[in-house]
């Protein structure tokens, strides 16, 4: 079987800055990587070199074996390819419920229907409101997004991310900004994704890249510098000078 | 830990139709108050009328996508322009002509749309001005069509199905729009929750979210702006069959900007918002210009700066805020 989501000597460039150089990765249906790397290192400009939302200066993006690079972002969303955003993109003046189901519809293709109810059709309900009680959104449902706390924003962006059934799930920190009780609810939900999926989440926190991967890539100055299992990562002693040595170093201030 | 988790979402109480039988209603008795209490305006409110199809159109592109545009007359005009057309080389039946009206406004707000939602901010603003013009200077140019500066006139409707003709009162032509309005306001109604009309609300709050969940944008806005046309020209049609001429005012670009204030005075975003900014706006204009004929266009100014001040999202945005404030107290009972 191929891969779900190939990236081949992708490279991307902004005037003279190089942000991104070259970088190679596979993800394979069941994955759970997490990707890391300091600030400035290039994570989310390949998030949005993958969606399409950029175009790469060089290399091509793969999904199941077939050209995606020219794609345009819809044309990736439907082939399986889902996103959630670092700082919260959402519809901001609808409801919770409105924000699920506007992706459900999407999914299942009623989207373009012109005098049928919407969030309110049984089998979209259905869906959202099991999504929202899991994420213990049930309670905002009817609420307008910008009346929520910035935390609870956070999980209607990972609330959206499943409701679109994605095959390749890109999670861009979801759980910064969230509260710290309300935090597992995110590896709970990613847990409950069906097992055939792959999902690759950048990460601050080790503590959650440690309980949620099984591989780790390190991006240090738009490279890949390391592919490894999390144990592993830690050991390495390049991934410590770019990364994590930083990391103990601010530790040890007072 | 025992933790409850609860599986379900109570749903939104809500009678099948409820709204739907309240907007026709509201519109109705407000109908009723015109046609009985000021038998003597009914040319004026059927204008109004013919208007307020404009101004709901363009908040379907504007306060429901996000749409800026100058130049929204064009489907209105073109709507005008195509009825009178029909009606004096020989159709004359009125349910016809607003049909042609409805395809001729809808065929023109897909080839604006096709133009205008290709861009974003002042260049969409720009280009909607201009296909106004254009449409405005191809009214004037194609004077043996469209009657250039004279208008287009001659403009006589038979019988509205063959039993109620046109009076010189206006009360037949008062109650066909007001019954016409009615239909689409429900329609309309409809229409915004539906889940295309939702998505387009989506994309006015992001439309790259609206992307990141497989969302086509250009082409559901073309759409939307064929929608709009429709009943833009339905309005223009209206106005064509009830006032029996066609003037270039009906392309001009002083009709759209009137809209546009009508638009924003009453509450983009929302279709009573639409309603209300006509009739109010209109209604206010009606009167200050009877009152003073020389100062009117300082006192409607006075208002809108009033309004803006006080009401920047519209006259109906308090209003719903209060309703809403109602109805949560009346559930938390």
């Amino acid at each position: 079987m191929s891969d779900l989501l190939e990236a081949r000597a992708v490279s991307r460039s902004f005037g003279g800055l190089q942000v991104t150089c070259d970088v190679n990765f596979k993800l394979a249906a069941g994955d759970r990587v997490a990707l890391i790397g300091p600030n400035g290192a290039g994570k989310t400009t390949l998030v949005n070199l993958i969606t399409g939302d950029i175009a790469p200066s060089a290399g091509q993006f793969f999904m199941g074996g077939d050209e995606i690079t020219n794609l345009s972002i819809p044309d990736r969303v439907r082939r399986g390819l889902v996103r959630t955003f670092q700082t919260t993109r959402l519809f901001a003046n609808l409801t919770v419920a409105d924000n699920v189901a506007l992706a459900i519809m999407q999914r299942k293709r009623i989207s373009r229907r012109f005098f049928s109810s919407s969030t309110e059709l049984p089998e979209v309900r259905a869906e959202w409101s099991e999504i929202l009680a899991n994420l213990g959104l049930d309670r905002f449902a009817y609420r307008k997004v910008v009346e929520l706390a910035y935390g609870q924003q956070r999980l209607i962006e990972l609330a959206i991310g499943l409701a679109l059934h994605p095959k390749v799930l890109l999670l861009d920190e979801p759980a910064a900004g969230v509260p710290h009780d309300e935090a597992p609810k995110i590896l709970e939900a990613i847990n409950r994704l069906p097992p055939d999926i792959a999902v690759l989440m950048i990460e601050h926190d080790m503590d959650l890249v440690f309980r949620f991967a099984k591989r780790v890539l390190v991006l240090a100055a738009g490279r890949l510098i390391f592919e490894g299992s999390p144990t592993e990562v830690t050991a390495d002693h390049e991934v410590r000078r770019a990364y994590l040595g930083s990391y103990a170093d601010a530790r040890r201030v007072p | 830990m025992s933790e409850i988790v609860v599986n379900h979402v109570s749903p939104k109480r809500s009678i099948p139709f409820g709204q739907e039988a309240a907007g026709a209603l509201t519109i109705i008795a407000l109908g009723a108050i015109g046609y009985f209490l000021y038998p003597d305006d009914l040319a004026f409110l059927t204008r109004l009328i013919g208007i307020a199809f404009l101004v709901l159109s363009l908040d379907l592109v504007t306060g429901y996508c996000g749409v800026a545009t100058l130049g929204h007359a064009a489907q209105f005009g073109v709507g005008a322009y195509a009825t009178g057309i029909a009606c004096v080389r020989g159709i004359t039946d009125p349910v016809a002509l607003l049909a042609i009206g409805l395809f001729a406004g809808a065929v023109m707000g897909l080839i604006s749309g096709a133009l205008i939602a290709r861009f974003r901010g002042l260049p969409q603003l720009v280009l909607s001005i201009a296909v106004g013009q254009l449409v405005a200077a191809l009214a004037n140019k194609l004077s043996w069509l469209t009657g250039g500066s004279d208008g287009l006139s001659g403009i006589t409707p038979g019988k509205v199905f063959g039993i109620f003709g046109f009076d010189m009162y206006s009360r037949t032509a008062f109650l066909f729009s007001l019954g016409v309005l009615v239909i689409v306001f429900v329609l309309l109604q409809r229409f915004v929750r539906s889940p295309f009309g939702l998505m387009c609300r989506g994309i006015k709050d992001d439309d790259l979210r609206a992307r990141m969940i497989g969302v086509s944008i250009y082409p559901r806005l073309v759409l939307m702006y064929g929608v709009a046309g429709a009943v833009a020209g339905v309005g223009g049609a209206l106005t064509a069959i009830s006032t029996g001429v066609v003037g270039l005012d009906s392309v001009s670009f002083e009709r759209s900007a009137e809209v546009l204030v009508m638009l924003v005075l009453g509450g983009a975003g929302h279709l009573w918002g639409a309603l209300a900014g006509t009739i109010i706006f209109m209604i206010f204009e009606h009167m200050v210009a009877a009152a003073n004929p020389f100062h009117w266009m300082t006192l409607v100014g006075l208002l809108l700066i009033l309004i803006v001040v006080f009401a920047p999202r519209g006259l109906i945005e308090p209003v719903l805020t209060l309703l809403s404030r109602f109805k949560r107290k009346g559930s938390a009972a």
